[in-house]
């Protein structure tokens, strides 16, 4: 019975032992840096390859056209009344280049670290910039007040491997708040100030070159009935030669 | 009592031990995996376009051959009784509109996954992702509708590789793919959500590999790990007749969406080019936004 007890113990810290620690902050020392313990790397040039949905982001679609977006019946008012020019007169000429459908444009990223603890993206379509703030501890931040297009992010790494064997990869989760209401498409399908953005960044090696695929889902409980989740992909480029800053039309 | 005694109390607790520990480590999955089995759904909120037109090659990386081949294809081949139940390449599974229904296979002492399997559509065989390191066949073997397929974790991610596939199409409208064609599936799960990174290499069809990204939602409801069977029936074509199709130059469709939508025709008939950013400065001035969408714009909101 004994034997028992401590065989059931034993298993029980092996199982313990399994679970993932935190890679910051143990034994009281300093905690490392989102950089130092990046367990991928997403620096550097990537370009979008719009192997999908070609007539919605390459150009401008039909107005009125939502298709695939799951609406409410608020938004399709705003679809319906989809007025470029009142965007551009009112210098909103940027609703489309927003935080939840940047990913999904036809753009190059550029990513770099603009501090140990601060990952930064710059898209050239549009000319916008997003910054994930890494949060001690998985905090998810605090808003810093005024809307903007991109919003404040928090980002997180998540780990493979561990068990006290090395990394073997991962992927960065990043969530969004505090957006100005935009677009999700060219074309004025709505989001709205209160939607919430989550992000998944996951890379892989592949004989044709590295790829990045960024996983986002958007819930907005006044303009969406369900999450609209799209899945982007980008290759990465050797250098920024292609690179290539635009503005951010209405139309 | 001598050897043949009884194990005593200490023989017993290294025995529990020994074992507890091999039950844990063979059963447990290594930390880097993840949960592929169940039933995940598909949204339908990205790539919808995809095949309602007979002329719609936007997004596609065709060589000169492949685009030919495509312009080719009548979509009436589909009433040839004998190409009715033929079904669809395995890249169908992240083209079509339903969800995955994944199941594994286990070794019973082990307790190591031999397989995961992505069940069947109507029109899509089921595809078995082989995790036992075995190889894949000669280059020599059959080729199938499920191809054969190996799979193997790296990190949080499972890779998985298919070969010996028969020849078919990229999407239902025509775009072709050969025999030598080969996939490449990633798998990433966050949370309910599993997205999907397909690369498809064809040295005979396509000028670039051809890349889909789709995400599908964990699903309360199971999804069928089969598909309806399909039963061929008389459709207007009498068999022994010839195969439908068009001379490529004289496909009667190549300027709909070009007509439809202002969509360039180097768009519509998939070269590389048009699938980067840099494309949009070729049609800046020239595309001429269509007139607002009247009808079959999207689904209706439910509130």
């Amino acid at each position: 019975m004994r034997a028992l007890v401590a065989a059931g113990a034993l298993a029980a810290a092996i199982v313990l032992l399994s679970v993932p620690l935190p890679a910051q902050g143990r034994g009281g020392a300093a905690p490392a840096s989102a950089r130092a313990t990046a367990p991928i790397d997403l620096t550097g040039y990537w370009v979008a390859v719009v192997n999908e949905d070609w007539r919605y982001r390459m150009v401008t679609p039909p107005k009125g056209d939502y298709r695939g977006v799951p609406i409410t019946k608020e938004a399709l008012k705003i679809v319906n009344a989809w007025d470029p020019a009142a965007d551009e007169a009112a210098g909103e000429q940027c609703k489309s280049y927003g935080a939840a459908a940047v990913m999904r444009l036809p753009a190059r990223l550029h990513i770099t670290w603009q501090d140990d603890d601060t990952l930064k993206v710059d898209i050239d379509t549009g000319t916008q910039t997003r910054l994930f703030r890494f949060a001690a501890g998985g905090s998810t931040g605090s808003s810093s007040g005024k809307p903007t297009w991109q919003g404040d992010s928090t980002a997180q790494w998540e780990r493979a491997g561990g068990r006290g064997g090395p990394v073997t990869g991962g992927s960065l989760t990043v969530t969004t708040r505090n957006m100005r209401a935009g677009h999700l498409r060219r074309n004025g399908v709505p989001y709205s100030a209160n939607a919430s953005l989550t992000e998944y960044f996951d890379t892989s090696s592949a004989p044709s070159g590295d790829l990045l695929v960024v996983t986002t889902v958007v819930d907005d409980p006044r303009y969406l009935s369900q999450p609209f989740i799209v899945s982007s992909h980008f290759k990465k480029e050797a250098d920024g030669s292609r690179w290539d800053p635009t503005p951010c039309p209405a139309r | 009592m001598g050897s043949h005694a009884m194990p005593g109390p200490m023989t017993s607790f290294r025995c529990v031990i020994v074992g507890a520990a091999i039950v844990l480590a063979s059963a447990l999955p290594a930390f880097a995996q993840f949960e592929m089995v169940g039933s995940w759904a598909a949204r339908n909120t990205e790539d919808i376009s995809r095949d309602s037109y007979p002329v719609d090659y936007v997004g596609l990386p065709l060589n000169d051959e492949g685009r030919t081949r495509a312009l080719a294809y009548n979509e009436s081949q589909l009433a040839m009784i004998e190409r009715q139940c033929e079904g669809w390449p395995q890249f169908y599974y992240v083209q079509g509109p339903f969800g995955l229904r994944i199941w594994s296979d286990t070794d019973p002492i082990k307790g190591t996954t031999i397989s995961y399997t992505i069940g069947a559509w109507e029109d899509r065989a089921a595809m078995t992702i082989w995790m036992d390191g075995r190889p894949h066949p000669s280059k020599y073997a059959e080729h199938t509708r499920s191809g054969f397929t190996t799979g193997a974790w790296e990190g949080n991610t499972l890779v998985a590789r298919t070969t010996h596939m028969k020849a078919g199409f990229l999407r239902k409208n025509g775009p072709p793919s050969s025999d030598q064609a080969t996939m490449t599936s990633r798998f990433y799960r966050h949370g309910d959500i599993l997205t999907v990174l397909v690369v498809i290499d064809d040295p005979i069809y396509l000028a670039e590999p051809h890349i889909i990204s789709k995400s599908f939602q964990l699903s309360v409801a199971p999804i069928s790990p089969i598909g309806p069977p399909c039963i061929s029936t008389f459709e207007g074509r009498p068999p022994g007749e010839s195969v439908p199709h068009f001379a490529p130059e004289k496909n009667p469709f190549v300027d709909e969406l070009t007509k439809m939508f202002g969509l360039p025709r180097d768009a519509v008939l998939g070269r590389p080019e048009t699938l980067y950013p840099e494309y949009r400065k070729t049609i800046q001035g020239k595309y001429v936004p269509p007139p607002p969408c009247t009808r079959n714009c999207g689904a209706p909101p439910v509130r």
